[in-house]
């Protein structure tokens, strides 16, 4: 066989550019992306473990919180609103993501500011992102008192009727039927767990929820909040090094920004699913 | 013979002069950038070869403190009566003296040992010691690549390893002792610091530890598969890769996706420990006193660990069956049989090891529908098991085999695999596992099947590729010795072990003194003890080979020794930074080419002939 041959099947190679044959990279993917595509994906079955966790403890008990009881406030003191705080920081991340999106498209016109600009709109989001959850785990930890180990958030699994008030929404002789959620106060730093007389006539107390769901919460949106701050991080250090114009330098652009873009939609992803078992499920 | 050789390494470089591709490598002057002194050389390096080489030599000196601590749990089960008053000197208070003078290991110590034995074989030596070696070794050589993807992450991923290892280290010599609950860290054994004395500090530098190596495992396998998938030369397309290849490919990808839920439950674990939450715990008492704990459940950490715990033996196993197909196929002069088959048993075992975990469960109160859907696909594993055990046999049959020690070690481990998968066809079926759980018979499966078996994995691995890394050969009139009384005594260990896990000895016990059922057992187990110090002295000859051959072994003369097929024999003797000195070169043919026509065997850079065109081959 001749030199000539070799170097021809080598061309075809060459131009063809999706190949399996060596030589190529197959998925048109640099290196760099396919390890980003990687740890995403182990990333993903690290956050699977947690919601297989999460999805095992909660239909354990019958008496799982409502989330449109729990997540009802909203900053000014107003209450009685359901999700719709959650809705608000969801709908910022999910436009963080957008705003991603557009910077990589100017990366990829090789528009220096506007990556930096488009980058810049994507911290400012994750920051109001991270902002809200700051607020929400400050409403729930300081005005709710859910801690990782206790959760004053219940469920009746048998109607009766309170034969006291706890100064908040629940009154003496109000009655409830079994499903019925509740928020138990605190009064002087107890539990004020409001007595009630069921059907039967027996006299209980409104007993502490699953504490599972406190410290479940408290975990996964914080290891999601922990990602979304690392991703902050990233982007913070991206945006610098795209407006030094390191990058103008190199072969590759903006190629950077597209990985930490790869992230960055990942973090959106995830939180799609934790919003759907948190606050919808 | 020697003339010949010569003549063929000309051949080589000249294949790769006339068709290799020029990379421009050597021009940019960062092929020794990283080289130039000896921290960068010898510790930090970023180089594939060297970061192979020095997971094999940490593999090693976990492999020697582990089975030192089998020998101290052995010598309890098989002399539980003798004075051990002479082990104090090392073991101080972990020997526990009475009035008499007579000293015994306490059993805290024991059990700390029967753990750390676990953790380290599994994690550092059979994991980090043998696809971190070969993985880092191979993959760059044999795909003809200057080196990883990303050395530095590559780098990283050694160091986290030996972190991970000082962290372990360190908890041997806490005053509370070394974690004691298995190497599994079920809670609530794990979760409550009060439960053992173990599961205080012991426990934490054992999750530290734990997750320090995953990082590491995970830096590795991002970098074997990118590399595998991004950087092989020109030609070598994935039906033409060596099957060590494949193997470290899949046994990456299967690292990827098993051992980030390893760190969610262990993370969930940590909280229990530290923060008071109750993932794994409800309604305990200890010592008499209720805990406040409610709402978990331990049976959740068993699926969360055993999600990796399963895959687990198959990243163990699947390098060194990687390994074991191309020694044998180069030992025995003969193209490995059934080679598609081959790689489509690696991706059926990788796919179904995801869908069998519960097994390890069926007696942790499972529902039994459920066990039995994991019954099925546990026995279908079988399947691919033995298309591979039937195509090592068919390659070594009517092969002219060299019996060097690599290929001993490769039928060594075809062996052992027959030996300890069947075995686990019995344990696989629930109900027969009501009996065998816990039992020495478990002990004894796993032992064969994945421990030895993985190890003559390595060893027939190091014995042949000890030239490509050193330059020089390894004693074989040693390496003979190593491998016969291994073979002989690790079947001596595990072989009886079969006997007293049928007739019920749980394993894990500290003693047996109270059970009359098992007293008359007490002569098998001062056999095993005997054999299992026998074995252990057998490998510190292979400990003395490989050091002595690294500086005093015999040189390689030619590049290619073996008369193999793949790239890592077409690099100069002692291999240089980026691997070969001049163009890369470029692939033509698959990697099995052996006894072809009248051709010993034929390199992968060599062009395909018109005969061979016309035939259509590969």
């Amino acid at each position: 066989m001749s030199t000539e041959t070799i170097n021809q099947e080598l061309e075809t190679t060459k131009n063809n550019e999706v190949s399996w044959d060596g030589g190529s990279e197959p998925f048109k993917a640099s290196y760099g992306k396919l390890m980003m595509w990687y740890f995403i994906m182990s990333d993903a079955f690290t956050f699977a473990g947690f919601l297989i966790a999460y999805g095992a403890l909660r239909f354990s008990v019958p008496t799982w919180p409502e989330p449109d009881f729990v997540f009802q406030s909203f900053p000014g003191g107003l209450t009685g609103m359901p999700l719709i705080f959650v809705t608000l920081m969801t709908f910022v991340l999910i436009a963080s993501s957008a705003t991603m999106v557009r910077a990589v498209q100017e990366g990829q016109r090789e528009n220096k500011k506007g990556v930096v600009f488009w980058l810049l709109m994507t911290i400012l989001g994750g920051a109001i992102f991270l902002g809200c959850q700051a607020w929400e785990w400050h409403t729930l930890i300081v005005k709710e008192h859910m801690t990782l180990s206790e959760n004053p958030f219940g469920r009746h699994i048998e109607s009766g009727t309170y034969l006291a008030g706890d100064g908040y929404d629940i009154e003496a002789g109000d009655t409830f039927e079994a499903g019925a959620y509740y928020l138990i106060h605190k009064k002087d730093g107890e539990w004020n767990q409001i007595p009630y007389r069921t059907a039967d006539g027996e006299i209980k107390r409104q007993e502490l929820g699953p504490p599972a769901f406190g410290s479940l919460f408290y975990f996964i949106t914080g290891f999601h909040g922990f990602h979304v701050l690392s991703g902050l991080i990233l982007l913070l250090i991206i945006a610098i090094n795209a407006a030094s114009g390191i990058y103008v330098k190199r072969k590759n652009g903006y190629e950077m920004v597209e990985k930490v873009g790869l992230y960055w939609h990942f973090v959106d992803l995830v939180w799609v699913f934790v919003f759907l078992v948190f606050y919808l499920l | 013979m020697a003339q010949t050789q010569v003549a063929v390494q000309d051949v080589s470089d000249q294949l790769i002069e006339k068709y290799g591709y020029d990379d421009h490598f050597h021009e940019h002057h960062h092929g020794d950038k990283f080289q130039t002194n000896f921290i960068t050389h010898y510790i930090f390096s970023m180089d594939h070869k060297m970061i192979g080489k020095q997971f094999l030599i940490t593999g090693m000196f976990w492999a020697f403190i582990g089975g030192l601590m089998s020998l101290i749990f052995r010598l309890q089960l098989g002399f539980p009566e003798e004075n051990m008053a002479w082990l104090q000197p090392f073991l101080g208070k972990w020997i526990v003296l009475n009035d008499a003078g007579i000293g015994s290991i306490s059993p805290e110590f024991y059990y700390a040992m029967v753990t750390m034995h676990g953790t380290i074989l599994v994690f550092f030596v059979l994991t980090a010691g043998l696809s971190g070696t070969f993985s880092n070794f191979l993959i760059p050589l044999q795909i003809g690549a200057r080196d990883m993807a990303s050395p530095f992450l590559n780098m990283l991923s050694y160091w986290f390893f030996f972190l991970a290892g000082v962290v372990l280290f360190f908890s041997l010599f806490l005053s509370t002792g070394a974690f004691s609950g298995g190497w599994v860290a079920y809670p609530p054994l794990s979760a409550l610091p009060q439960a053992a004395s173990g599961s205080g500090a012991g426990m934490t530098l054992w999750l530290l530890s734990l997750t320090l190596f995953v990082v590491s495992v995970l830096l590795g396998g991002i970098n074997y598969v990118t590399t595998i998938i991004n950087m092989r030369t020109k030609g070598l397309s994935m039906w033409r890769l060596p099957l060590t290849i494949w193997a470290f490919l899949i046994t990456a990808v299967i690292g990827l996706l098993s051992f980030p839920v390893l760190v969610s439950g262990f993370l969930l674990l940590f909280f229990d420990r530290s923060v008071g939450t109750s993932f794994y715990l409800s309604e305990i008492y200890i010592g008499g006193q209720a805990l406040d704990h409610v709402g978990g459940s331990p049976i959740l950490y068993q699926h969360l660990f055993w999600f990796l715990g399963h895959p687990e033996v198959y990243i163990i196993i699947l390098p060194a069956m990687g390994i074991v197909s191309e020694v044998l196929a180069i030992h025995s002069r003969k193209p490995i049989f059934g080679y598609k088959a081959m790689v489509f048993s690696i991706l059926a075992i990788a796919f179904l090891s995801f869908l069998v975990w519960a097994h390890h469960m069926f007696v942790s109160g499972i529902n039994p529908y459920m066990a039995m859907i994991f019954v099925l696909f546990t026995l279908i594993i079988a399947v691919p098991s033995a298309v591979k055990v039937f195509n090592w046999i068919a390659t070594l049959y009517g092969g002219s085999i060299r019996f060097n020690s690599a290929n001993l070690f490769s039928i060594g481990f075809v062996s052992m695999f027959i030996s300890g998968g069947l075995t686990g066809i019995f344990l696989g079926n629930s109900a027969i596992d009501i009996q065998l759980h816990d039992t020495y018979f478990v002990v004894a499966h796993f032992h064969i099947v994945m421990g030895v078996a993985a190890f003559f994995g390595t060893f027939a691995g190091v014995y042949h590729w000890f030239p490509k890394m050193y330059g020089r050969f390894m004693n074989e009139f040693l390496g003979k010795i190593h491998f016969w009384f291994t073979l002989i005594g690790a079947y001596l260990i595990f072989w009886p072990m079969h006997y007293l896990g049928i007739a019920g000895v749980p394993r894990r016990y500290y003693s047996f003194d109270t059970f009359e059922t098992f007293s008359h057992f007490s002569g098998m187990n001062q056999f095993i003890t005997i054999a299992a110090i026998l074995v252990f002295v057998v490998q510190l000859v292979f400990v003395i080979n490989f050091f002595y051959s690294i500086w005093y072994g015999k040189k390689v003369k030619v590049k290619n020794p073996w008369g193999a097929t793949t790239l890592e024999w077409t690099t100069p003797i002692n291999v240089g930074h980026g691997n070969w000195p001049g163009k890369i070169p470029t692939v033509h043919r698959w990697s099995y080419d052996y006894s072809k026509g009248e051709r010993d065997f034929i390199s992968q850079i060599e062009p395909l002939s018109e005969e061979e065109k016309k035939e259509g081959v590969h």
